[in-house]
């Protein structure tokens, strides 16, 4: 069996992230203009990783799937970027951060990881402001901050509810400022189709023009993955259309480990479902909890307006269950504790498949301009979608598949299992443990990429020196080349009678059903079946019109392909991790009044899976999770 | 409801397009403009038609990938709202939609309603940064900055880049887009610097593009989904005015 080695520095946890950087090799500047780096994904990771290593002087060749640079779904982050500044004088560090960070992962991270998260934090807001992000400031000209989920400090920066925007804005600005430098060279509407290695290592990218369908090689001393997270194979989710695992899970089936697949964040604060056509859940930001209150009425034959409905019939149930965090409860908590009064008949809506956010009070406190101010865009976005003032009534919430705690498996240098391969931000598994906490992930996406990664690759790169430029006449370029045009025919030529967007609602009903925000043994084991007749059927049964060029149902298809091969994965990981530890809660697992049960002497681990077949069952490794600088303890937030 | 469309249909840059005709009966109230459009696509591919090629993403506003022309209007009739953003309970049961690409010269088509707006992508590159690199930034609350100057660039930079001010501009203007990043840039201390430089060589690169003059008919603003100001433009000229003769 492989033994993974994760490869964290020795000496106290403070130092080791200092004694790394200080003896990682370096590449020469006369060396850098040398070396190429593929990287794909333009959001937070991508843009600032292939931004950085250009300011360095390497040859960057950047990759995404967007028309532009600017549209990768960082975009869509509303709330925040935590970041251990301590203006606020509130008992902010880095250890508390680092702290609050592996607590709201449920102790299944890597503590090396998560310190150096939280300790380069504050650097990345300076970097931000550098680059002209508007962050909200206060009357005196300094940088103003708000609480976030399951922590009981204010150390998140915000851009009104734009935060991501903003943040991708500076980083989008930074590449093409490197593209006009002439050290990026940036392809929009490619995506990549697959990894070529060559003697073991990660050689280059086989990609897709999606405007005219060309498939290009594309060599490169080292690949980088920012592709982001595959929270989108729920089909309902917060993820933007073209949100995918294909990258990843292509790197996977060339022997990329996957890592925690089963842990997806499904967000308490979205808009409900309300019919079969919709094809997305749109994010409330869980910044709106600061101010907003969640309930549902006490009777489950309720059918009075909100308005009309007196405290006393009102069931505050985060503030009662979870006194302590209240309405700021950690998502994965809060996400549950709706499912189960909804569950339990106490729903509200016309499918009865949400709970009330109610502003009123704070309304009333703070006065409706304040509230403006804080959250208008987010107001208007409900208005624009349900047509509802929620100046005057409560939203209406729900759960919805939201972020990828898994990814690819990678060490303490961002590396994968292949040598040579990275993976940035949500594509990997790293830093988030089992449930990620509320303005982290802008957070982790832009110190993976401004930060880690520009001095963890130069480590390797310099022992790639030597091997001069890549040529992409190897034969292993061809091979990978024709395997991936295979597939292409493959898709096309099935002329079923199903369009694949039946496929992917089809996989997402299951995964909602038996591997989402709850799940048991015989779900999970009814669920593998189902998946697999589901791909069955979608081999047999596709159809795609048109052909090999400018295909919008081609480049759907093929992401399907990939989501019903990692759909099964991701049962099998929820299935052999027999605990309920944060966004993973299987049934059987369980306190008498519904609280989660870890299970730390068996299941302190990573789960790292390798890739054997289609159809087959996938292998598991392990990385055990030490702690010794904090004690796991059972995760109360009441 | 029952819906008339006609669509725009263009197979390539090179080939000539035309409107096309489609019937589309069972449309929900609820569903956005864009799930109206996947259901026509569904019903299409099920027939073995070419489905209708065109942009969105994130389907919630921001992306700023989006973005037709809805009975003439670039994002359909409501303001200050993205072709995502937009339900079909603004419309009326029977009603005929005509939907077109956002058309201008330094626009063009690829598909159906996908149009190229890398124009955008390389008047950015002309010089919409701060040229402050990976590593070297002070401290973030060494510089303070006023409440009010922070919110006001940050409405310059909600642009999303989608490109309607264009598209409902008679001169196809991209004044708007680019007065908004040189604005947001121009308010802040770490932009300011190099604010002469920038705003010469983004002026320059829109006329490389072929974008057209702006006229002040303020249609623009009408339309922007994130209610960018002319004003902005206005500032631009000043500040370009100052780069250019001071």
């Amino acid at each position: 069996m492989i033994t993974l080695d994760a490869k964290i520095p020795d000496g106290p946890l403070e130092q080791k992230w200092s004694r790394y950087r200080s003896t990682a090799k370096l590449v020469s500047p006369a060396n850098r203009k040398n070396l190429k780096i593929v990287v794909v994904g333009t959001g937070l990771a991508g843009s600032s990783l292939a931004a950085s290593l250009g300011e360095m002087g390497y040859q960057v060749t950047c990759f995404c799937f967007q028309d532009s640079a600017r549209r990768a779904h960082s975009v869509a982050a509303q709330g925040g970027v935590n970041a251990c500044k301590n203006y606020k004088n509130d008992g902010d560090t880095v250890f508390r951060m680092f702290y609050d960070t592996i607590k709201g992962g449920d102790f299944r991270s890597r503590e090396a990881n998560v310190y150096r998260l939280a300790e380069c934090s504050a650097n990345l807001i300076d970097q931000a402001v550098a680059q002209g992000v508007p962050f909200a400031r206060e009357y005196s000209g300094y940088l103003s901050n708000r609480s976030f989920g399951g922590v009981q400090v204010s150390r998140t920066f915000y851009a009104r509810g734009q935060t991501g925007q903003q943040l991708l804005l500076g980083a989008y600005q930074a590449l093409m400022r490197q593209v006009a430098a002439g050290t990026v060279t940036l392809f929009p509407r490619h995506e990549m189709l697959d990894l070529v290695t060559i003697d073991g290592k990660a050689r280059g990218v086989i990609v897709r023009n999606m405007d005219n369908g060309a498939v290009e090689r594309h060599g490169a001393h080292a690949v980088v993955l920012a592709s982001g997270g595959f929270g989108k194979i729920y089909y309902l989710s917060t993820l933007a259309m073209g949100c995918n695992a294909s990258a990843i899970w292509r790197a996977h089936k060339r022997g990329a480990f996957f890592g925690n697949p089963s842990w997806t964040q499904i967000h308490p604060t979205c808009l409900p479902q309300s019919g079969d056509y919709q094809s997305k859940l749109t994010l409330m930001s869980e910044s709106l909890r600061n101010d907003g209150r969640i309930w549902v009425p006490k009777n489950q034959e309720e059918h009075r307006a909100p308005n009309n409905i007196p405290e006393s019939d009102r069931d505050y149930y985060l503030e009662r269950r979870y006194p302590a965090f209240g309405n700021l409860s950690p998502r994965d908590i809060s996400s549950r504790a709706a499912k189960e009064r909804i569950d339990a008949g106490y729903g509200v809506g016309p499918l009865k498949n949400a709970v009330y956010l109610d502003f009123s009070r704070a309304i009333a406190e703070q006065g409706r301009q304040r509230i403006e101010e804080k959250y208008g865009n987010l107001f208007r976005m409900y208005q624009k979608i349900t047509g509802v003032d929620a100046y005057r009534e409560p939203m209406r919430i729900s759960p919805a598949a939201h972020f990828s705690m898994g990814g690819l498996w990678v060490d303490y240098e961002l590396m994968t299992t292949i040598p040579g391969l990275y993976a940035l931000g949500e594509a990997n598994f790293a830093d988030h443990g089992a449930n990620r906490l509320g303005a982290n992930s802008l957070l982790q996406a832009c110190v993976d990429g401004y930060f880690i990664a520009p001095a963890t690759i130069p480590n390797y790169l310099a022992g790639e020196i030597k091997s001069g430029p890549i040529s992409v006449d190897h034969p292993a370029f061809a091979d990978t080349e024709e395997a991936a045009l295979r597939q292409l025919q493959q898709l096309l030529g099935i002329q079923g009678t199903t369009p694949s967007d039946h496929f992917h609602k089809a996989l997402g009903t299951i995964l909602y059903d038996k591997c989402g925000l709850s799940r048991s043994r015989a779900g999970l084991e009814e669920a593998i079946r189902q998946i697999r007749s589901l791909r069955d059927q979608f081999y047999a049964d596709l159809l795609i019109p048109g052909g090999p060029d400018l295909n919008s149902e081609l480049e759907k298809a093929g992401r399907i392909a990939d989501y019903l091969e990692l759909g099964e994965l991701m049962c099998y990981d929820a299935l052999t991790r027999e605990e309920s530890c944060g966004a993973h809660f299987r049934e059987e697992y369980q306190t008498p009044d519904g609280e989660a049960v870890r299970n730390d002497r068996d299941f302190a681990f990573t789960s790292a899976w390798e890739w054997i077949g289609v159809g087959q069952e996938p292998v598991l490794h392990k990385e055990s999770l030490q702690f010794d600088y904090v004690t796991p303890t059972v995760r109360s937030y009441k | 409801m029952r819906m008339q469309l006609k669509i725009w249909r263009q197979e390539s840059q090179a080939k000539q397009g035309r409107l096309v005709d489609y019937d589309l009966p069972n449309v929900n109230p609820d569903m956005s403009f864009l799930e109206m459009l996947d259901m026509l696509n569904e019903q299409l591919v099920r027939q073995r038609e070419r489905p209708v090629e065109f942009d969105h993403d994130c389907r919630e506003g921001i992306c700023g990938q989006c973005g037709v022309m809805i009975n003439g209007r670039a994002h359909g009739p409501l303001p200050n709202t993205t072709t995502c953003q937009l339900h079909m309970r603004t419309f009326k049961d029977g009603d005929t939609i005509y939907v077109e690409p956002f058309r201008a010269a330094a626009f063009p088509i690829k598909c159906d309603l996908k149009v190229d707006r890398s124009a955008f992508d390389r008047i950015v590159q002309a010089g919409g940064y701060t040229s402050a690199s990976t590593g070297g930034a002070p401290e973030a609350n060494s510089i303070p900055i006023r409440h009010d100057v922070a919110e006001a660039a940050f409405d310059a930079a909600a642009c999303i880049g989608c490109g309607a001010c264009v598209a409902t501009c008679k001169n196809s203007s991209a004044a708007l887009f680019t007065s908004a990043k040189i604005t947001h840039l121009a308010l802040l201390p770490q932009g300011q610097i190099e604010t002469r430089r920038r705003v010469r060589q983004m002026v320059l690169q829109t006329d490389k593009e072929g974008f057209g003059h702006c006229s002040n008919t303020e249609a623009c603003q009408v339309e922007c989904p994130q209610q960018i100001s002319v004003l902005y433009i206005a500032r631009m000229n000043w500040e370009y005015n100052r780069a250019v003769f001071y």
